[in-house]
């Protein structure tokens, strides 16, 4: 089945009863050459992109709940290029192209919109950071602009300008940033992996990974053994777990990270505006609701709900930034699994064991990261050599201390990203 | 969540800063080798279930607590002073 606007005004026309599922409900096969652990943004990406860049399509994605229930499915959507290290600007780059063709090539409506991300700062020191990190992005090829206090009231008139603590400067503006549908992009990555013979099994949780001789062997469900000469652990926020079964420590801290909805309101904030003095960032999603976060709870959780501490900073802020929200009603909170690295960054490696890949480390930023990740997973599994823009996110960085890749420039130890 | 101190009674968890897992406490010789640093450093157990993790008092006694909780449920199931647990 293909979309388009003709088979749309049909379809509405005709009591829209010609839609069928958008993939299939498989039985697993007993053998695989290569299975997918977990079916989030990036396991399903994973598949799509090995199908359709490496011709391989004997792969089943092992999701143990329903495909988009984990975070690609609970996210606050924020797509952009805006990293400052080498490393990490390349393959978020990477990622971002690929969103800019991703609703043709998935013939599926993400809703990409690229309505721009600003990043406020509040002193000249920070303006000089802004303005190099901007300096870092153009070189890269992406786009950045560096705003001033005036420029930057024109376009977002409602923040407030002159609070005591964090008066506004000026910000950066990363015109090609923005949102997505995060839904619809796990959605259209499962229907385009399906479409090319991906087996998607829900429902599937993997409990142990067979290896003998130093070699992956398949892996343990709960429905059943299933063998494969490759085993990819793409389980985000659960990676210390499926990694035990391997006998694997990852350095990984599992956290929870919050996010709110509001009620639908019209058209207010254009833009994402992210106050990072604050902890705060902002943007509307097309339904209306005033969608906006903070930062993680810190401490160790897998409850994927937080605690209202956090709750309370995060409001907070929001009424510094913007004292109009407070007149917004808020219609619902939840928290996701994140899988906390110790420099902030991802980890898309070969193991010790032969045929058994890992991707994780995603911290709080692993959505943008969905199509430029599965893609160069995808490559690494397919060639089992690094893609050319996913060269530095190895395991091994933290034991040899070569190529730690600490973006904040806050350290490379647990708890402090 | 609500975290006792051995010192200062049930208190909001507002009161004390997270340090991380309880591993901390059990720092490796210095010439003990890039393996058993990077266990120490980087590598964690990072359980779905109960923990230990150490919190630090700090609007408070500021006493370093060794909290053993459950990550999947936040509940608190054990407080000592770090420097009992360690001994
Ligand atoms: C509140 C919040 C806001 C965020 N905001 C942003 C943002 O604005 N921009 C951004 O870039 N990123 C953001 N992120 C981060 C982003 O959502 C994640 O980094 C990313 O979604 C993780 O990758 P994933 O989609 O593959 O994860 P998931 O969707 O979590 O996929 C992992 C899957 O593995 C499955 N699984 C686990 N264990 C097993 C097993 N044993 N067997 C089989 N399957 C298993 C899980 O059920 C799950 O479906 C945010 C996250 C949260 C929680
Ligand atoms: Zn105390």
């Amino acid at each position: 089945m293909r979309f388009s606007g003709l088979r749309v005004l049909k379809e509405g026309l005709t009591g829209n009863k010609g839609w069928t599922p958008h993939w299939r409900d498989p039985e697993p096969r007993p053998e695989y050459d290569i299975v997918i652990i977990g079916g989030g943004g990036h396991g399903l990406s994973t598949a799509y992109y090995l199908a359709k860049e490496h011709g391989l399509t004997n792969v089943a994605v092992l999701e143990k709940g329903y495909i988009g229930g984990g975070n690609v499915g609970r996210n606050t959507t924020i797509v952009r290029a805006n990293y400052f290290l080498q490393g990490n600007s390349e393959f978020y780059s990477h990622s971002l192209k690929l969103w800019e063709g991703l609703e043709e090539d998935l013939n599926y409506n993400v809703m990409h919109s690229q309505r721009g991300i600003i990043n406020l700062f509040h002193s000249d020191g920070q303006r000089d950071a802004a303005a190099r990190r901007g300096n870092m992005m153009i070189s890269q090829g992406d786009d950045a602009i560096l705003l001033s206090r005036d420029e930057l009231r024109k376009m977002l008139p409602y923040l407030n300008y002159d609070d005591l603590r964090f008066p506004i400067y000026g910000g950066l503006y990363h015109p090609r940033g923005g949102t997505a549908r995060h839904d619809a992009v796990a959605w259209g990555y499962a229907r385009g992996a399906d479409q090319r013979g991906v087996d998607l099994i829900q429902n599937c949780e993997v409990t142990g990974i067979d290896i003998k001789n130093g070699a992956v062997r398949g892996v343990q469900t709960t429905r059943g053994p299933i063998r494969a000469r490759k085993v990819a652990m793409v389980v985000a926020g659960r990676s210390s777990q499926v990694a035990a079964m391997a006998g694997m420590r990852l350095p990984i801290e599992s956290h929870v990270l919050q996010a709110f909805v509001t009620e639908g309101l019209k058209p207010v904030i254009d833009h994402v505006v992210t106050f990072g003095m604050g902890h705060f960032y902002i943007s509307q999603s097309d339904k209306g609701g005033l969608v906006f976060g903070g930062d993680l709870d810190f401490y160790a959780s897998y409850a994927a709900r937080g605690n209202l501490p956090t709750v309370e900073n995060v409001m907070e802020a929001g009424m510094a930034l913007m004292p109009m929200i407070g007149k917004a009603r808020v219609l619902r909170s939840w928290g996701g699994i994140m899988d906390m690295s110790p420099d902030g960054s991802p980890i898309i490696d070969r193991t010790h064991i032969d045929g058994l890949y890992l991707n994780c480390g995603w911290n709080y930023g692993g959505f943008k990261a969905v199509p430029g990740s599965g893609h160069v997973f995808a490559h690494l599994i397919a060639t089992d050599r690094h893609h050319e823009n996913a060269t530095k996110f190895r395991l091994d960085r933290f034991r040899t201390g070569r190529g730690v890749m600490d973006e904040e420039g806050k350290g490379s130890q647990h708890n402090l990203h | 969540m609500r975290i006792t101190c051995p010192y200062c009674g049930e208190r909001d968890r507002r009161e004390f800063y997270y340090r991380g897992a309880a591993t901390d406490l059990d720092r490796p010789a210095p010439d003990a080798g890039e393996e058993a640093w990077e266990n120490f450093v980087f590598l964690r157990e990072n359980p779905a279930g109960v923990t230990r993790d150490l919190w630090y008092h700090e609007g408070g006694c500021g006493a370093w607590v060794v909290v053993t909780r459950n990550t999947v449920t936040h509940e608190v199931l054990e407080t000592r002073l770090a420097s009992e647990a360690r001994s």
